[in-house]
Formats: C-alpha cells, structure tokens, sequence
C-alpha cells in the first residue's frame, strides 16, 4: 500500500519504529534475561553502573538489580500506556461520534461532560481517583485511561461534525441507511485515521502520568515500574544520581519512539500535509 | 483597436515544469502571446489546462516545485523569467497587478478592508497615512462600493461576495499598474454579480488604458469581455486570435469542440407533458434559526417560503437561482434530509412530507438524489460497484445480486463495467459524477433530484453528463427535480423552470416561456447578467443534436 | 463591548460545569476509604468510637449523602470550603497561602514556553525542511517525551550539586530576611529551574503547533495575495502571517491551563515548592478529603478564569469572533 510505502520513506518514522520494537524486546525478553522476581534484593547497594558485569546497569539504594527492572519496567509502561489509551479511545470515539453525529442537546450534554473533565487539571482528577480507589496496576491503568478520554472525544466529535453534512454522508440517507449504518459504514472509516494518529499522543501521555504517578510514590509500588526506581534515586541523588538517571532515559526513549511512530502514521495516512 | 497600442507583455516559448509524479511534466510548454495596452486578452481553457499557472509564473507566484524553465516574460524591457526576487517586488502591484478567483480567502480576515488598500501605497510609495486614507476612498469609490467610508473600516467577513472582489480590484488597481492579471475573477460569483464585476473591469480597464490578461474557463465571459483570445489546451495555446473571429470561426478542433460544448440560451422545442402529476409541492416552508444564546441574538433565515409546484411525471422541472434563493434548501425538503416546517410533498399520493423518519427511510427508493460535489459525494473508502449496489442492499436485495446489478447500470451510465472494482479516487470528476447517477437509478427512483448536478464540471464533460441524463430520462421514464444555477443549462434540459429569490418562486412556467418572455423583473435581470447573451442565443448548436 | 458579552457569556456557561466537577468530585471521594475524622484520630494517635461519632456529628457527617452534598455547596456560595483538620485551619487560608508560589510557577513557565515556541515555531517554519528546521524538530520531539520530574532531578544534579549554581528547591530563603528588590531576585533564582521544567513540554508543544500554523497559513491565499502586491518575505510573516498564525497558540493556552496545573503538582514536588500543586498531592497521601475537594473547585476555578482570559485576547485578535456574538 502506498501509506505503508511513505511511512517507510521517512527516517524519523523508521527510526521511531526501531526504537519501540526495541521497546517491546525489551518487555518480551525481561523474564528470559532475569528469570527472578526484578524487585528481590540481588546484591550490594549502590554498585555503579558498569562496574560489575553481574549488574550490567548497577544496584539501586536496596540492593535490586537496576538493569532486571528497567526490563520489567518495559511491560509496565507498555502496557499501562497500551490499556489506557485503548480505553480513552473506545470512551472518546464513543461520546464524540454520538454527539458529533446527532447533535443538538445530546451533544450539549455530552460537551458540558467533556468540558467538566477538561476543566479539571487531568492529573489533579487522577490524584483523587487513585485516592479514591487505591494504588494497584487495575486502578492505575483505568484511571489513566479515565482521565484522558475529552481530547479524543472532541476530536471525534470535530470529525463527524464535518463529515456528516459530506455529500455522501446525505447520499447514504437518502438510499435509506440506518443511522447505526451512517455511523459505523460511512462516517467513522473516513474519522478514524486521525484518531489512530492521535491515539500515540494519548500512549506517551499516558505513559508520562503512570511514571509521574509512580515517582511521587502514589502508582502501584509492587511492580517494577520506571517512576518508582526514579522516586526511589531520589533519595540518593547527591551521589548516586544514575538510579534515577537510568530509568528516565527509558522513558525518553519510549515516548519518544511512540510520537515518533504516531508523526510517521500522520504523515503516511494525511501525505498532503507532510512536514506539518 | 490595438493596432496603434504599444505592447506591455510579451511572453516567448514560455514552459513551467510540475514535479515528477504530476500527470504531465509541464503545466505550461512552448507558450507565445503579447499583449498591448488598453486591451483585454481572454486565456480560456479547461480545468488543468495550465492557464492559471501562466498567469502565476508571469508574477513569480509558483509553488516551490514548479519552476519556469524555458521562455521569456518580458515586461517594461526586463525578463520577468529571470529578474530577482527584489526586481520581482518591484514589478508586483505597481507595475503588474493581480486579482483571484476568490475574494474571500484572497483578503487577509484581521485586518480591515482600508488597511489592506492602503499597504499597496506603504510599500510602493513614501505617501503620508492621511494621503494613503484619501486615496483608499477614492478608490473604493472608482469601484463603486457603497458606503466606501465604512467600507474601508470594515473587515472581509462583514461584506459580501461582489463587494469584497470591489475591494480587491479597487487594491490591484491601486497604483494604476500598466498590466492586471485576472484569474478567473468572477468565477465564485453569482451571475448577476458577475455581470457588475465584467462591467466594472471593462470600464476601469477602458478609462485607465489599462492591459487586462483574463483567465476563464467560460465562453459567455470571453465574449462579454474580451478583445482578443487565447485558447489553451494540456499547457498549449492552441488558438489565438480577435475575439470575434475565435467565437464564431474557430479553427482549431479543440475549439471548435469547446464551443460546440458551450449549452445555448434556447431551449429546445417543448415536449408534450401528460397531465399526472407524480410529485406536488404544496406551501412548503422552512426557517432556519441560528446562534443564539436562550433566544437572544437568533437570526432566523426564512430559506424557503411557501413554494408550490407540480412536476408531471416524465417531466423535468428546473429549480433556478443565485446563491442563497434557497433552491437547495428546497431540494433537500423534497427528499426530507430537511424536515420541512410547513406544507406538503405529495409524490404518488403520500405526502412526504408528514412521514416519519423510519417511513421516509423504508419509501426512499422512489425519489433520489445526484449531489453536486463529484468529490465529496462519493465515500473514498468504498470501491465504485459497492457504492452503486449499497442502496438495493439496505433495501433487502442480496449482496452479489445487488453487485452484478450495478455493474449493468455501469454500462448503462457510459462506464466500463470492469472498472467497478476501483476507488473513486481513481477516476474523473465526470465519471465519478456518472457513479453518482447509477447509484441514484439502483434503486430504481420515480423521481431524481439533481442538485447542481453538472456545475462542478468542465463544459465538455457537462455536455456529456447532461447528454446522458436526458438519454436516461427517456429510458427510465424519471421524473426529475434539476436544481442548477446556470440558466443556460437549465434551458437545454428542462420542460418547466421555477425561478427562485430568497425562498420564493417569482416566475414559473414552460421553459421556453420562461427563458423566451420573462415576466417577472428578477428573471429578466437573470437573462440579462447571463455572460455572452448575444454569444450563447445565436450559436445555436443543441447538446441533443 | 460587544467582546465582553460575548465572554461574559462564555463564563456563565462554565458556572453548570463548574457544578458537575464539585458534584461528580463530591460523589467520588464518598467511596474514599475513611474520612476527615479518621483522618483526625490518625492524627491524634487514635481515640475511641465515641469520640469519632461525636466529631462526626460535628462535622455533619452523621447526614446522608445528599444532606452532605447540599450543605458543601451551600457553603460554598458563602466562599466556606471547609476546614482542614490536618492543617488545622480553614482550607481556604490553607489554598490561599499556597497559591502564589503556584500561580508564579505557572505564568512564568507559560511565558516561557510561548515565547520560546513562537521564536523557534517562526524559525522552523521560514526554513522548513532545511538544517534548523531539523534541529528544532527533533530538540521538540525529545523535549516532549522528558519526563518533566526526571528532568528536573537532573537539572537539580547539574546545576545545584555540581555547578552549585541555583538552589536544589524551596520558594525562598528562609534563613535570610529579604526585603523589596532582594527578595524577588531570591525568588526568581529559586524559580528557574522549576520554570524551565514545568515549561519544557509545553514549549515542544508550542512550538510545533506553532510552525504547523504558520505553514498553514503561508499556503493560504490572501498570503499569496500579499505577494502579489510586492511585499518581501519579512514583512509577509508580520504583517500577514504572525496575527493569524497565533491564533490556534492563544487557544491552547486555554485548552492547556488544566494541563499545566497539573504539572505543576510534580514540579512543585521536585522542587519542594510549597505550592498548590504539592498541596493537592500532601493532602492525598494524608487523605485530608475536605483539602482535596477545595484544590479541586479551586484549580476549576483557576482553568475557568484562564479560558475567559483566552476568550477576550481571541476576540481581539480576530474580528470574526466579535461579530458572531
């Protein structure tokens, strides 16, 4: 196809993919490298990075091997990131098509809903959903998904507002289609390239909030996870400022690798607006 | 009248290349014309036929990957082709000037009309902001603006279509430039607001000895303004000549063919129309309220005000009217994707216009709709034989039989049938327009509604598709509502004409009535702004013939 | 005058919104396990239940929920929200001495990253394609994927331990008495740091909004139209381009200000500032709810206020606004 034949085209975006398929080696590979629970105590404190082949990456403040947990970390944020975006998505294209789609108060309900949510700063609102509900991978994951929703259910929305009075939206209804039919068969194919492009821009947000949440100690803490070992270098910064340096370069390199892929999909799905 | 005229452009063996992957590798090749002062010269061609790019490259104003690579552009003893970027500025405005087809998008939105004038002044003259101010009225009065003092303060949005290309003439002809290019300048207008602007042009251009380059693609224009001709054909000038010698004796057969395409202002002979009536609309009304905020600020627009008509069966009942008559409207009241506030639709005895959704949905096979826009009234993502077959399968016929029924309407519309597999994208505005019209006839409809059906399309291909519309007409025995704006397509295909203005039908009747002895005022405004009105009634080639 | 209705309008509408976060908010931290008072006795080093009930009854907690929610928003209307047992004073004294050092933060980091994403937006755009353009793509592309907490921390290694050039954290110094002009400059040492962190990932995303605003606009007709009439480049983007191409800039910092806040609750956590941000995250970890739900209306209020600020600047900068209302 010949999108796929311009994603390739582009360094940046080959580059990007690269970089997550890296990624995602890393995640699928942790527990073939480090068969061990990643947050057992393996060694001596504080070993530095490189100075023992046993701990390629060193030890952190307690002792646990940094390089088995940025490994496991991989998973985490792969999979918080993955989840809640696809639940953000599924709510957003949910909420926007129907209030794109049919307008009038439906759609003044469902934008003061969307407002409300914008209007609250989104990590405040996850604060208080996971002081609500707790700190485990479950309630993390949805709650950043449940935060993220409003931008692509304005986006949605914006999509299906445009598309519905296109010509052959209006030729669908007048050949009889059901509204389902209008929404499902014609509208939301045309809407759906730009939200999957948006959809990265949701994942490295996502993966973002998690790591935030996670350094300031408020993420799960029983998994190896990215923010947590940077809330725990923290404590030792002074000196041994590679625990929290490590796992911050992980997270760079992942979202950097989603947008990356994210611009590639934009510019091979929408090749009018390249370069923009 | 040029022959003592001194020559202001010249333009040698001009070529303008498109970058690879474009469907020829030149916009413009091996182009030669002059043009002298105080004359008009007419470039006319079709969509893609490179005239617009002439014009830009005369000014420098290609796109980055286009660039001219051959030829010359003289002008005031300097090559344009090769002078810099600083000598270019120069020329821009003082020397060449330019106005575009769409005046909306052609003035900056922030910022007012007066300003934008006068900035031709600021950057071509040391002249002080009072002196500037002056002289910005006196031009919007030259182009006979009403009210020029607010107009100089207002800004695009708040005037209308005609005023706004007002302003932008008024702005190219600012510093009396010995040359104004025109690209299709009256092309977005309406037809009566055409005619304004045509005459405007021709008198500014005759009182300041100007020299006017004006693309079009529409013959009637040619012969309302132009002095001289050229014709262009893929980046060629195929003819050239004095504007009464290329009209009416064209030598070339791509101008002879152009001009064959060009629908005459007669009608043809009145056919015999039963007395059934298959679709009567009674009063029909319908308002708009828009913005806002709990009931303060709404503007109400009355679109359609109670308009009654009767379409015979196997008759044509054409719907004309500028912008904003609310022809459209009407259109869409008549196959319900509006809902009518007031009045009835009778089609074979129900009335329309009572049904609910879900009944209008089950009965919609016995009306459809062609849609204007060959682009946007095509779902990309479907390939074109589903596209014909998805209204017989929302209506129970089973798919594969559904699939080899529209692959005969393919044939029957002028398309190969083995091209059903294809995506829209992959065809022409022509054809995709012809895929519209088999989707409409797969249900098998009494009645069609066109809706500006040909109008995005070049004359030849216009001809074509009114050709066949006709031709299906007889064979299927329709019925149908043709919505157009161009009276001169109306005349070809129409047994009846309704005239419309702001929501109401001022003139109805036969169409050889109607177009032959207008009664009211507004029709006989309409015939009279028609471009070339000597042009299209005394060439007199027929479509159907 | 006409600008002002219409964004007298726009905050009128914002009051229902304003209702649906104090009441879903409201609703939400009912299924909070424990509440003020058993944040209190944790407090005090426990109590009996008789005590508890007796406070509850104090509180109005003893009510139904609706009872609650009724009363919350009725003092809410006399500007009461509450009071904070673990601060021990009412929680609007608490927010309102933790809100400049917040406010601060966030118009600092703002002007920040907006000038800097013009600057740099302009600069990408003029050249696209070509060396700076790259560079200033892909420095956006990494500024957007920093985490701004990690970038932070090693802003603080860099600058502070090594270079020991600007101090690790805090809003002031405290242990100098500052007045007038000192004081400011001590603050504003303070706030580089956290300003250029909170200020990162916003000045990626300006920027790149930014020169894909520009090269819209550059395509657009009336640009070509101001070619046309001999202009040169320069004065091309400023007269012609600048203007329009800001503003889908002005309306992200609206659609942004939520955004920023909640940025600033992890800055301020690096740098231990003590601003609203850090506030709403002690009040989690000590689950002071009647805190958390005063930081809720109060940054809702603060969003609210930036977007009427966004809507008068818009409709000043373009004449199509005004004319709708």
């Amino acid at each position: 196809m010949d999108a796929v034949k311009r994603y390739f085209r582009s360094p940046a975006a080959v580059t990007g993919l690269v970089l997550l398929l890296f990624v995602v080696a890393m995640a699928l590979s942790a527990s073939w490298f480090y068969p061990r629970e990643p947050l057992a105590l393996a060694g001596r404190p504080l070993i530095w990075p490189f100075s023992n082949p046993r701990f390629l990456l060193g030890t952190d403040n307690s002792g646990r091997d940094i390089a088995a947990q940025i490994l496991y970390g991989a998973r985490i944020s792969l999979l918080i990131g993955g989840v809640a975006t696809l639940i953000a998505i599924a709510i957003g294209i949910l909420i926007g098509a129907l209030a794109g789609y049919y307008g009038g108060w439906i759609d003044t309900v469902l934008m003061r809903i969307t407002e409300a949510f914008q209007t609250l700063p989104n990590f405040v609102l996850l604060l208080v959903l996971v002081a609500v509900f707790g700190s485990t991978l479950t309630t993390v994951t949805i709650a950043v998904g449940v935060v993220s929703w409003p931008a692509p259910a304005r986006l949605t929305r914006a999509e299906f507002l445009s598309l519905r009075n296109r010509e052959f939206v209006q030729a669908g209804r007048t050949l009889g289609m059901k509204d389902i039919q209008l929404i499902l068969g014609e509208i939301l194919p045309n809407a759906l390239p730009p939200i999957i492009v948006y959809a990265s821009v949701i994942m490295a947000v996502a993966i973002l909030l998690e790591s935030a949440l996670a350094f300031l100690r408020l993420s799960d803490p029983n998994v190896a996870s990215w923010g947590n070992l940077i809330g725990l270098g923290r404590d030792v910064l002074r000196v041994q400022w590679y625990v929290s340096a490590i796992p911050g370069i992980a997270i760079l390199v992942t979202v950097l690798a989603v947008s990356l892929v994210g611009q590639g999909l934009n510019d091979a799905l929408n090749p009018r607006l390249k370069g923009r | 009248m040029s022959e003592a005229a001194p020559t202001i452009l010249t333009i040698e063996g001009l070529g303008v290349s498109l970058p690879a992957g474009a469907d020829r590798s030149h916009a413009v090749s091996g182009a030669s014309l002059a043009i002298a002062a105080n004359e008009i010269l007419c470039v006319v061609g079709e969509s893609g036929s490179g005239k617009s790019v002439m014009a830009n490259a005369i000014m420098r104003l290609l796109p980055k990957e286009v660039t001219i690579d051959a030829g010359r552009v003289m002008f005031e003893g300097r090559d344009l082709a090769a002078a810099t970027t600083a000598e270019m500025r120069a020329v821009r405005g003082a020397g060449i000037a330019m106005i575009f087809q769409e005046p909306m998008t052609a003035l900056n939105p922030l910022r007012t009309i007066g300003d934008q004038i006068g900035e031709m002044f600021s950057i071509h003259t040391g002249l002080s902001k009072a002196a500037i101010r002056a002289r910005v009225q006196a031009l919007l009065e030259d182009v006979r603006i009403p009210d020029p003092e607010s107009a100089a303060r207002a800004y695009p949005h708040e005037l209308s279509g005609g005023q706004r290309q007002r302003a932008m003439i008024a702005m190219a002809l600012a510093l009396d430039p010995r040359l104004l290019i025109a690209d299709e300048p009256t092309t977005a207008l309406d037809v009566t607001t055409q005619a304004q602007i045509l005459t405007l042009i021709r008198e500014l251009q005759q009182r300041k000895k100007t020299a006017v380059l004006f693309i079009t693609h529409d013959f009637g224009v040619v012969a309302e303004i132009a002095d001289r001709v050229a014709v262009m054909q893929q980046g060629h000038i195929v003819e050239q000549g004095d504007a009464a010698s290329v009209l009416y004796r064209p030598q070339h057969p791509y101008t002879q063919q152009l001009i064959a395409a060009v629908p005459p202002l007669t009608a043809p002979p009145p056919r015999t129309l039963p007395d059934q009536m298959i679709l009567t609309i009674d009063n029909v009304s319908k308002t708009f309220r828009t913005g806002g905020f709990l009931g303060r600020g709404a503007r109400v627009t009355h679109a359609v005000k109670n308009v009654s008509l009767e379409l015979p069966r196997g008759a044509t009942l054409g719907i004309v009217g500028e912008s904003g008559s609310g022809k459209s409207t009407l259109a869409r009241c008549i196959v319900r994707l509006i809902d009518p506030d007031a009045g009835a639709i009778v089609l074979e005895g129900k009335d329309w216009a009572k049904l609910t959704r879900e009944q209008v949905r089950r009965e919609t096979r016995h009306i459809q709709m062609v849609f204007q826009d060959p682009f946007s009234s095509l779902n990309p993502r479907r390939k074109a034989a589903e596209l014909v077959a998805q209204g017989p399968i929302v209506h129970g016929t089973p798919r594969a039989q559904a699939i080899a029924d529209a692959k005969e309407l393919f044939a029957l519309v002028g398309l190969d049938p083995s091209a059903s597999d294809r995506f829209p994208h992959e065809f022409s505005g022509g054809q995709r327009q012809r895929i519209g019209l088999a989707r409409a006839l797969a249900l098998r409809p009494e009645v069609l509604v066109a809706d500006e059906a040909v109008s995005a399309l070049d004359v030849s291909v216009q001809a074509q598709v009114l050709k066949l519309l006709a031709g299906l007409r007889e064979r299927f025995g329709l019925s149908i509502v043709f919505i157009t704006h161009d009276l001169r397509v109306a005349a070809q295909i129409c047994d009846l004409v309704a005239v419309m203005k702001d929501g109401e039908v001022v003139e109805h009747g036969l169409a050889g009535e109607v177009f032959g002895n207008p009664q009211h005022p507004y029709t006989r405004a309409l015939l009279d702004s028609i471009p070339g009105g000597e042009f299209a009634r005394k060439h007199a080639t027929s479509v159907f013939t | 005058m006409r600008i002002f209705r219409l964004a007298g309008r726009r905050l009128a509408a914002s009051i229902p919104t304003l209702a649906l976060i104090l009441v879903g908010v409201f609703l939400l931290l009912q299924f909070a396990p424990g509440d003020t008072v058993d944040a209190m006795m944790a407090q005090m080093g426990g109590g009996d239940a008789a005590t508890a009930k007796e406070l509850r009854k104090f509180y109005g907690l003893d009510l139904s929920i609706p009872a609650q929610l009724g009363n919350y928003l009725w003092r809410l209307i006399r500007l009461d929200l509450g009071f904070s047992s673990i601060y021990g004073k009412p929680v609007a004294s608490v927010i309102l001495e933790r809100l400049p050092p917040t406010i601060l933060l966030m118009t600092a980091s703002l002007s920040f990253a907006f000038f800097f994403g013009i600057v740099f937006g302009v600069i990408a755009a003029r050249g696209v394609n070509k060396w700076p353009d790259t560079l200033i793509s892909i420095l956006g592309l990494i500024f957007y994927a920093t985490p701004s907490f990690w970038f932070g921390l090693m802003a603080i290694v860099v600058f502070s331990i090594y270079l020991q050039w600007l101090p690790a954290g805090g809003f002031e110094n405290i242990g100098a008495l500052q007045t007038g002009i000192w004081r400011t400059l001590d603050i504003a040492r303070h706030l580089v740091l956290p300003t250029l962190t909170l200020g990162l990932i916003f000045l990626a995303i300006y920027l790149r909004i930014m020169r894909a605003s520009m090269l819209e606009v550059l395509n657009l007709d009336y640009v070509r139209t101001a070619r046309a009439k001999g202009l040169d480049e320069t004065r091309v983007v400023i007269r012609h381009v600048l203007r329009n191409a800001l503003l889908p800039m002005v309306t992200l910092i609206g659609l942004q200000a939520g955004t920023m806040l909640g940025g600033s609750v992890v800055v301020e956590s690096v740098f231990s500032l003590p601003g609203l941000g850090r506030l709403a995250y002690e009040s989690v970890v000590q689950r002071d709810l009647n805190t958390l739900l005063g930081i809720v209306f109060v940054s809702a209020l603060l969003v609210i206020v930036v977007n009427f600020a966004v809507d008068l600047v818009y409709a000043r900068l373009d004449p199509r606004i005004a004319a709708e209302g």
